[in-house]
């Protein structure tokens, strides 16, 4: 009984990575997010849906909009794969002092979420994104 | 509708009142979309049948949350119910309260049996020690205590059940690895109890076979098809403790959906092995969970 349930368990899995690797995608996610277009397109709408998101907007509100769309397209376009070098302060030389919470890096990251979802990036390609910004909660969130 | 059902309706009102007056007003959803999993049979945040290191509902660190759930699973001859809810406090610790009916159905109707159903109620807690099921290079840990009580103890007294109240114990460790299956992220979880439970308790606690504790095993994993569904499989071991029927251990495989940040659907296969005699207790589990 136990052994049919492990293999049961393992058919479920196999079944869902089965599912999962139908359609492999090894292109970056940068090439799959539009490449320079694509990006500076999701860096725009993330910039508008930031503006208009009451839980985080004032955070922004002395920050030098150009300054950030150019430094947010170079790390977005570096992090996805693409041939940029990202120039702008550290992550945690930039937060430091601003008192960025958990639930704020939370918002901004719903609010890439939905505008990659709105721009139909493939959830791969989303996904592998996510993963490379993550790491980067340990230096925004603090006091 | 029978005045039992009213009293244990009114109960469940008045826990879900002091629930939501419980929240200090820093109620809040700072923490992302189905990290909060769902609501498990025993009433903590979880899968179906495994408890999880995550906590209920969504709030972030300095915000609270409250969650209340209804479970119904139908196994062929029996039906079990479950209502409850839960607070979590600062994405720290979670307290909840849980309502089990388990409908005896075929076997009343075989042993012509003077009740029809055992209740038992679960008032659970968890404390997260660490980690963080998203960002953290170490999984979310969390140890936490199911505290029960069957109420309706004279039957499972008269197959060998010891006692109508025990106490589990359980440490879980939960990872989401970010992209981690073909560009998914998948659910890792383990959990590890101590439980003298008999069908986790609806059969009473220790037996005439085995009377002391069991360390059990009980293992999720899931895979996020987008942000708003997932597809996993559980396992959960079981100790087998009365000599008069076998208790086996217990499986699902499910699917749940997290439209928004209020409301998620599991639903699930559960195969729950031989129950009191009754073999291939299998059928469908359905769970809506409400977050504030």
């Amino acid at each position: 009984m136990r052994r049919a349930a492990a293999i049961g368990i393992v058919l479920a899995l196999a079944l869902v990575a089965g599912c999962a690797t139908r359609r492999p995608d090894e292109a970056t996610p940068y090439a799959q997010m539009g490449g320079q277009d694509g990006v500076t397109a999701i860096v725009d709408d993330l910039l508008v849906k930031i503006s208009d998101d009451a839980r985080i907007n004032a955070k922004f509100a002395n920050a030098n909009i150009v300054r950030l769309r150019e430094k947010l397209i170079e790390q977005i376009c570096a992090e996805a794969g693409g041939p940029c070098v990202y120039t702008g302060l550290g992550m945690h030389e930039a937060h430091a002092g601003h008192g960025i919470g958990a639930a704020d890096f939370n918002a901004l990251v719903e609010d890439l979420i939905e505008v990659m979802e709105a721009r139909r990036v493939p959830i791969g390609a989303q996904n592998r994104l996510l993963k490379r910004l993550a790491p980067m909660y340990g230096e925004v969130v603090g006091p | 509708m029978s005045a039992r059902a009213v009293r244990s309706l009114v109960r469940f009102a008045v826990a879900i009142a002091a629930a939501l007056l419980a929240l200090p007003a820093a109620a809040g959803d700072g923490r992302l979309l189905a990290t909060g999993g769902a609501s498990q049979i025993e009433g903590a945040a979880g899968g179906g049948l495994v408890p999880w290191a995550v906590l209920s509902g969504y709030g972030s660190d300095g915000q609270n949350g409250a969650t209340a759930f209804a479970t119904h699973v139908d196994s062929g001859d029996y039906a079990l119910d479950a209502l409850g809810v839960a607070v979590t406090l600062r994405n720290r610790v979670e307290f909840s309260y849980t309502r089990q009916r388990f409908d005896l159905g075929e076997l009343q109707h075989r042993l012509s049996l003077p009740v029809g159903a055992f209740r038992q109620d679960v008032i659970g807690a968890k404390v997260r020690l660490g980690g963080d099921l998203v960002y953290t290079a170490m999984p979310q840990i969390a140890i936490g205590v199911q505290r029960k009580r069957q109420l309706d103890f004279d039957i499972p007294r008269a197959v060998g059940a010891r006692g109508d109240r025990g106490t589990d114990i359980y440490l879980a460790v939960t990872k989401l690895y970010l992209a981690g299956l073909s560009g998914h992220h998948l659910l890792v979880n383990a959990t590890l109890r101590s439980t003298d439970a008999n069908q986790a308790g609806l059969l009473g606690f220790g037996g005439d076979r085995k009377s002391g504790r069991s360390l059990v095993l009980e293992g999720s994993a899931a895979v996020m098809l987008n942000p708003r569904w997932a597809l996993g499989v559980e396992y959960r071991q079981k100790p087998d403790n009365l000599r008069f029927a076998r208790e086996d251990d217990w499986k699902d495989a499910f699917v749940a959906w997290f439209p928004n940040k209020h409301l998620s659907l599991v639903g699930a296969y559960a195969d729950l092995g031989s129950i009191a005699t009754l073999e291939r207790q299998r059928g469908v589990y359905l769970s809506l969970q409400a977050a504030y």
